[in-house]
């Protein structure tokens, strides 16, 4: 009894300190911040943001001569689906390196998990400012970060999909004399064949939101005359930019998750 | 038995599938110019930016200290702010506690809507209207954690245990005695769990929301990059990783504790 006494005073004890701790950090937080900085303008632009938002700019979205909206979102489509495939197509195999269940070594997977979770590290975006340098500013930069910030995260949840696998078939065929590549076309692949097209659909959504943000730092898509309205405050713009990014984005999650459901 | 059951199924679809696909890959890639020449050339381009990285300029750290701060002190405030907003919508949004189909489907359609737009697209807005600065990174976190954190909060909402609630109605409490005494008590531990999951998530967001003017470290990715310091770069990359890794490991421990 005494002992439970104990054990609930501590607990008490315990709960005091961390709501001090809390509030301690959100002292700090709130200091510095230079709230009496926000412009005076700031209602101003709120409001032509959304009148823009109701009121956009229709004869952006089709231009025969010179950019428009359509185009900007196919680029970023393009981008999306290059960079995704790109990942797919390299995560494959460096995922079996990566699955424990193949190599009787350990360090073998090891090795793969740790260069897989490397990759993974650097964020989308930096990827891209780096690949603007290398490649020149563009829509291949932009393909070429999403591919490779993509490639880390395929590889890591094929590697989980191969390492769920079922053996039996894969001993079936090997005990009938099958080579290994035969077991590795007719026992493996089909296994995870579903989850990896699920996984690979997914990423491919979750790449078209990146790809949309991409041209902000140069990366191509729609990003970068996104931002170009807004710096010059061209609101009606800004406006239907928003609206084709809201309904893109919102299309290509609605195909996503119904061929998944599909899949699973 | 039939013999036309035994016959492979038409493969037809299977292949007009495969080369619609390779169609689309090949047209995207004419669409971006992708040229693997031009990769091949950038090549060394990236092995020198990468050489250059090395070693990081360590003495860097402590001019991007205050920078670091202002990051995780705007996720910290983004995060908070969303997860109050969150809690309203996502009860609205929960089928079990909201009855009617109006509400809590238009409660949805605007979680969803705000969802939609990216986060780097948010900070750019905010920095439209506060001006340059954390107060528009604050403003982009916030409205993103609010999407995340509802949409998590009410998938679970609706499958708490609804014994509680019935007992309680029976008995005559009102719905803000329901919701008081019903549902947060079960929820909490959870909706705990998702604000420190979205805080996170935005470490890493805030970290680059400098690239748009929204405040914190970004800014300096871009002014290192843009002046060809690469070795400041580096030095920026590293401090930033490893906050990113410490935090990320004491959300996870106390998370595993919460459930």
């Amino acid at each position: 009894m005494k002992h439970k006494v104990n054990k609930q005073r501590k607990k008490h004890w315990r709960g005091w300190f961390v709501a001090f701790l809390v509030i301690l950090v959100y002292i700090w937080a709130f200091q510095g911040l230079p709230f009496a900085e926000i412009k005076s303008t700031a209602g101003e632009v709120t409001a032509s943001i959304f009148s823009g938002l109701l009121h956009p700019d229709w004869n952006y979205v089709y231009d025969p001569e010179g950019e428009d909206l359509l185009r900007g979102l196919l680029d970023t489509l393009c981008i999306a689906l290059l960079g995704t495939v790109i990942a797919a197509i390299l995560g494959i195999p460096f995922a079996f390196w990566a699955a424990n269940n193949l190599s009787r070594r350990r360090w073998v997977s090891g090795s793969g998990k740790v260069f897989f979770s490397i990759v993974r590290t650097l964020p989308e975006l930096i990827l891209a400012l780096i690949f603007v340098v290398a490649v020149g500013p563009g829509s291949y930069a932009g393909v070429l970060a999403l591919a490779f910030h993509s490639f880390g995260m395929l590889g890591k949840l094929y590697a989980e999909a191969i390492e769920s696998i079922d053996f039996g078939p894969a001993e079936a065929l090997a005990a009938a004399g099958a080579t290994r590549l035969q077991i590795l076309w007719f026992a493996i692949l089909p296994q995870v064949f579903s989850a990896f097209l699920s996984q690979t659909i997914y990423r491919f959504e979750l790449n078209v939101r990146a790809a949309s943000i991409l041209g902000m730092i140069g990366a191509g898509g729609i990003g970068t005359p996104l931002l170009f309205a807004l710096s010059t405050r061209h609101w009606e713009r800004v406006g239907i930019i928003l609206l084709g990014i809201i309904l893109m984005v919102t299309m290509i999650d609605l195909l996503s998750g119904h061929i998944r459901k599909k899949l699973a | 038995m039939n013999r036309d059951r035994l016959q492979k199924p038409s493969n037809i679809k299977a292949y007009l599938t495969f080369i619609l696909f390779i169609l689309l890959v090949w047209g995207s890639a004419v669409r971006v110019d992708a040229d693997l020449g031009k990769l091949i050339l950038g090549f060394p381009e990236m092995g020198r930016i990468l050489r250059e990285m090395w070693p990081p300029d360590w003495g860097y750290f402590p001019k991007i200290a205050d920078a670091m701060l202002e990051t995780i002190r705007m996720a910290i405030l983004g995060t908070t702010f969303g997860a109050i907003l969150a809690v309203p919508i996502s009860l609205l949004s929960a089928r079990n506690i909201t009855r009617s189909p109006i509400l809590y489907l238009s409660a949805r359609l605007m979680m969803n809507l705000i969802r939609t737009i990216p986060n780097l697209l948010l900070a750019a807005l905010f920095v439209a209207i506060f001006g340059i600065g954390p107060i528009a990174g604050i403003g982009a976190l916030t409205l993103f954690s609010f999407g995340l954190i509802a949409k998590l909060t009410y998938e679970s909402l609706e499958t708490i245990e609804k014994e509680p609630l019935e007992a309680m109605t029976a008995v005559g409490a009102t719905k803000s005695q329901l919701i008081v005494f019903g549902v947060i008590p079960q929820i909490l531990p959870q909706f705990i769990s998702y604000v420190l999951f979205t805080f996170e998530v935005n470490i890493r967001a805030a970290a680059v929301l400098g690239l748009v003017g929204a405040g914190g470290i970004g800014l300096y990715y871009d002014r290192t990059l843009g002046l060809m310091q690469y070795e400041r770069a580096s030095s920026i990359i590293l401090f930033t990783l490893a906050i990113v890794l410490l935090i990320d490991y004491f959300s996870v421990k106390i998370r595993e504790k919460l459930i």
